[in-house]
């Protein structure tokens, strides 16, 4: 009998690891700026998810917190960054 | 029985996060990456959070798990509009099967408000498609 605890930890966390993987390759690629934000944002969205089956894991509910703070933390660098990159252009 | 729904709910969450990476990887051009990535993305972390929130036996983590899932689907749309808005504007160009451009020359250059008379759009450039793959790739 499986128990959740280890299908969290060798099902769960390994598919978000990879998929963090995955994220980089394309961070790293670009080719343009937008492509590396829209990257960056993801795997931001992404650690949101591993913070909470760690949070699950570990039976600490202190790291929902965090994952609150990085959900804002995205959605600012993304606005930002969408705002000075159109404002660039017009140099 | 609570552990099948958790297995379920997460299985979801954790293969619509992947598919989402798989899609931002493999995706010919950024437009369609945005428009793979957000959707899935939001719905995986969404899932993976609701599978917190029945997991904790405590109102305030379920409260708390309920506020980013609202959080995420709000800004989640906001963001990606924009991104795909500047995007648009720096010249970041289409992938070469693009079959159509309805924004063509519908965008004032210089004050980047839209305009919405079809009279407008005679006089537009042609929509910035790629020649290749290599440029979008």
């Amino acid at each position: 009998m499986i128990t959740l605890e280890a299908y969290f930890d060798y099902v769960i966390l390994p598919i978000l690891s990879i998929s963090v993987m995955l994220v980089f390759i394309r961070l790293f690629k670009g080719p343009a700026v937008v492509d590396r934000v829209v990257a960056l944002d993801l795997i931001i969205t992404i650690g949101i998810g591993i913070i909470t089956v760690y949070s699950i894991r570990s039976d600490q509910q202190v790291f929902l917190d965090v994952a609150i703070i990085l959900a804002l933390i995205a959605f600012l660098g993304t606005v930002a960054f969408a705002y000075y990159i159109e404002k660039q252009k017009d140099d | 029985m609570i552990d099948i729904v958790l297995a379920l709910l997460s299985t979801a969450g954790a293969l619509s996060i992947l598919f989402a990476s798989i899609g931002i990887l493999r995706m010919p051009d950024f437009y369609l990456r945005l428009s793979v990535t957000v959707k899935a993305s939001t719905l995986g972390v969404g899932l993976l959070l609701i599978c917190a929130a029945i997991m904790f036996p405590d109102v305030s983590v379920t409260t708390k798990a309920i506020a980013i899932v609202f959080f995420l689907i709000i800004t989640a749309p906001i963001g990606a509009h924009m991104i795909g808005r500047a995007a648009y504007f720096t010249g970041t160009p289409l992938w070469k099967g693009t079959i159509a451009d309805e924004l063509t020359g519908m965008y004032d250059e210089e004050t980047h408000t839209l305009e919405s008379e079809e009279e407008e759009r005679d006089k537009g450039d042609a929509p910035n498609i790629a020649e290749t793959d290599e440029e979008t790739k």
